[in-house]
């Protein structure tokens, strides 16, 4: 099974480097964005497919976190959404998740737990996708007539 | 709107005690009054109407009596001249005899008796004086007497030099006109005046049309003043009984009362002081007096009782209200505690997150192969670094907190208001970076300090930053803090570029527990308390709005602290050299 592929979107910049390191580590392609905007235009620079997970902070300057999720959904709505918070946004992270996160994590998180929660995303992004070929495969022998 | 007057006083000051006394004294007394002076009035009006009819009813009574008399003694006397043949008459053997009986039937009213010819000469007489022969040709009752059948004459000296009133009638015979007369004792006559005496004052006495007096009056009269003189004149009605008040000759009210007699040509009159008369209205009016001063002397003590009471209690609900003024500041600074802490903690958890990361990879580092390569000893020590970096950063989260989560000290010092400006600041900056608002300041360097408690402008400006931050909405803005210098006040001003306070609303954000924020946001309590502390300041704080322009507050704080806050410098007394 291939390694996920993650972006990982915060604005503190000493914890998107450290936790970019620690992924790499355990050979995990990961990507990093400092704003939800700049995270919008490495998806949409990479395609649709070579990301699998997008890490969220969702207290950020700019666009927030909430709007940054609701963009990635609109434009890809395969990727995987998990959602990172402080104490005092865990209602936004629920309302994140309401409108298509995969889950959120508290801030600071177990380095494990997220380890998990990141191949659980991808897990159910695969399936997805397997499950949109499989359909698309007997769209086509439908076609065929068999 | 600039609810912006520091000077208010507290309802208990405003409140004076002996004007409450006589408003609630006058509420008892001035009913009491008008209907005592209204019952008074209508009693005296009752009451006069009853003695004048009194008055009446006496003087008619007395004057029946006065003019049966004088028309008795005249029928006699006529029974006389009519019963007795005229040679009779002419005997003063015979008038003596019958001067007896008359003297003995009627107490000595008639004094003498005789018989008068056409010629006015005494023929015949009989009485203590020698007046036989005597003429009274000249007399006015004689020729009366001549002139009419009979005659009551008035009361006159005439020849003997006493006081006499005389009664003739004509008696014919033939040719001859005799007139027979009887004078009538003026003492009896006057005792049947004199005896009409009423109170300490009332006298009566009688005259003629002329003014002569006919009775002796008890006291001295003056017939030239009214209502004798009217009288006198004919102003007066002489068919029937009048009752009139006036003053009598030495000034004092008197009540006067006149029958007319003896077919009006005599007059009874009757005079009483008025207050004599109303001897029974003046008890009532000095009763009523009594009690009226009682009753106000009661009012004005129930009035004193009731506006202390009051007093007493506005005064308590005065403090009562202060106490709770203060807990609801305390709540406030609680409540804005809470706000800070919520932001806080997110600002916290983003460097212990970095801490933890950190760590995390210097675990995974030395769970490798060889933890000591150079290249992993310089990632341990950068970690590290960041670790101390981040450790650092919490503790000036949290010194920050605690410098506002100490309890509120109100004690007075000299204050940089610009340095409270920047400390504000600092506690605000995680919540304006996430809001997308700039902070600008613009302060005076030149600002004087100000002699103030710098907790509690910590808490002011700290609302009022917070609140401009919460009006600005997405995509952001620009709060702008201002101080300056205008005379002897420093000037606060709290700029925002957010939503602006709709006009309905602007009254009432110094209310407390008013809010437009979703419940749980907003206690309510931030202007109000910066309301408190400002006004406790001595200064004042106004607020200009305008929708989707923005609102600035603007607060003017004395440079020195009101008299009874601070300690004044007491000057050198009495140092002349």
């Amino acid at each position: 099974m291939m390694e996920p592929s993650v972006l990982l979107v915060d604005d503190e910049v000493p914890f998107v480097e450290t936790l970019v390191k620690r992924l790499a580590k355990r050979d995990i392609r990961v990507d990093f964005a400092y704003s939800g905007q700049e995270a919008l235009e490495k998806l949409a620079a990479s395609g649709p497919t070579k990301i699998d997970v997008v890490i969220l902070d969702v207290k950020m300057p700019g666009m927030d976190g909430l709007e940054t999720l609701a963009r990635i959904k609109k434009a890809h709505p395969l990727i995987e959404v998990i959602m990172l918070t402080g104490h005092a946004t865990v209602e936004s992270a629920i309302e994140g998740m309401k409108n298509g996160a995969f889950d959120y994590l508290m801030k600071p998180c177990e380095f494990e737990i997220l380890i998990e929660k990141l191949n659980g995303a991808t897990d159910k992004k695969r399936a997805h996708e397997e499950k949109i070929l499989e359909a698309r495969a007997s769209l086509i022998s439908l076609r065929r007539g068999d | 709107m600039t609810p912006t007057n520091g000077a208010e006083q507290s309802p208990a000051r405003r409140f004076s005690v002996p004007t409450a006394t006589a408003v609630l004294a006058m509420i008892i007394i001035a009913p009491l009054v008008i209907t005592g002076v209204v019952n008074l009035h209508q009693f005296r009006k009752a009451y006069r109407t009853k003695v004048a009819n009194e008055l009446s009813v006496m003087i008619e009574r007395h004057s029946l009596t006065v003019d049966a008399f004088i028309n008795d003694r005249l029928s006699d006397v006529r029974v006389i001249a009519r019963e007795h043949p005229i040679e009779r008459l002419r005997q003063p053997e015979f008038l003596r005899r019958v001067l007896g009986v008359m003297r003995e039937e009627y107490h000595g009213a008639f004094v003498d008796l005789g018989l008068v010819d056409s010629e006015g000469i005494q023929v015949a007489y009989a009485g203590p004086f020698n007046l036989q022969m005597a003429d009274y040709s000249a007399a006015t009752w004689f020729q009366d007497a001549m002139a009419s059948e009979s005659v009551i004459s008035d009361v006159f000296a005439g020849l003997r030099g006493s006081p006499h009133f005389i009664v003739a009638t004509q008696r014919k015979i033939g040719n001859d006109l005799y007139v027979v007369k009887a004078t009538i004792d003026f003492e009896a006559f006057n005792a049947l005046v004199e005896n009409l005496r009423i109170g300490s004052t009332g006298f009566a006495f009688i005259i003629n049309r002329e003014g002569e007096f006919q009775t002796s009056p008890h006291f001295e009269v003056a017939l030239n003043r009214p209502p004798w003189v009217d009288l006198l004149k004919g102003r007066i009605r002489s068919d029937q009984i009048s009752v009139l008040e006036g003053e009598d000759n030495l000034g004092r009210k008197t009540i006067f009362t006149i029958a007319p007699l003896k077919q009006g040509q005599w007059f009874l009159c009757y005079q009483q002081e008025t207050s004599d008369a109303f001897a029974e209205l003046r008890r009532v009016q000095e009763f009523a007096a009594v009690v009226l001063i009682v009753v106000s002397l009661a009012a004005v003590f129930m009035g004193y009782l009731i506006s202390r009471n009051l007093a007493q209690r506005l005064s308590e609900a005065h403090r009562d209200r202060t106490v709770m003024a203060h807990q609801v500041i305390e709540t406030g600074r609680l409540a804005s505690i809470g706000e800070l802490a919520a932001g806080i903690a997110h600002e916290i958890n983003n460097p212990v997150a970095i801490m933890v990361q950190e760590a995390g990879w210097i675990d995974d580092l030395l769970g490798e192969g060889d933890p000591c390569s150079s290249e992993n000893l310089a990632e341990i020590t950068r970690a590290v670094g960041q670790i101390r970096t981040q450790g650092d950063r919490c503790k000036e989260i949290t010194y920050k907190l605690l410098s506002f989560a100490r309890k509120t000290d109100p004690t007075i010092r000299e204050v940089a208001l610009n340095e409270i400006v920047d400390e504000v600041i600092g506690l605000t900056s995680q919540k304006t970076r996430y809001a997308n608002v700039r902070i600008e300041t613009e302060l005076d360097p030149n600002l004087p300090v100000i002699q103030a408690s710098p907790s509690e402008l910590q808490q002011v400006l700290l609302n009022l930053v917070n609140n401009a931050i919460d009006a600005i909405e997405r995509p952001g803005g620009t709060v702008t803090v201002a101080t300056g210098g205008a005379g002897g006040e420093v000037v606060l001003e709290v700029r925002d570029t957010g939503k602006g306070i709709p006009e309905a609303n602007l009254g009432r954000i110094f209310d407390p527990f008013f809010t437009t924020k979703p419940v749980g946001q907003g206690t309510g309590l931030g202007l109000p308390i910066c309301y408190g502390i400002v006004e406790k300041m001595g200064g004042r704080i106004t607020v200009e709005s305008e929708i989707e322009k923005g609102t600035t507050f603007t607060v003017f704080i004395p440079r020195v602290a009101p008299e009874g806050i601070t300690n004044v410098q007491s000057n050198p007394e009495g140092d002349g050299s």
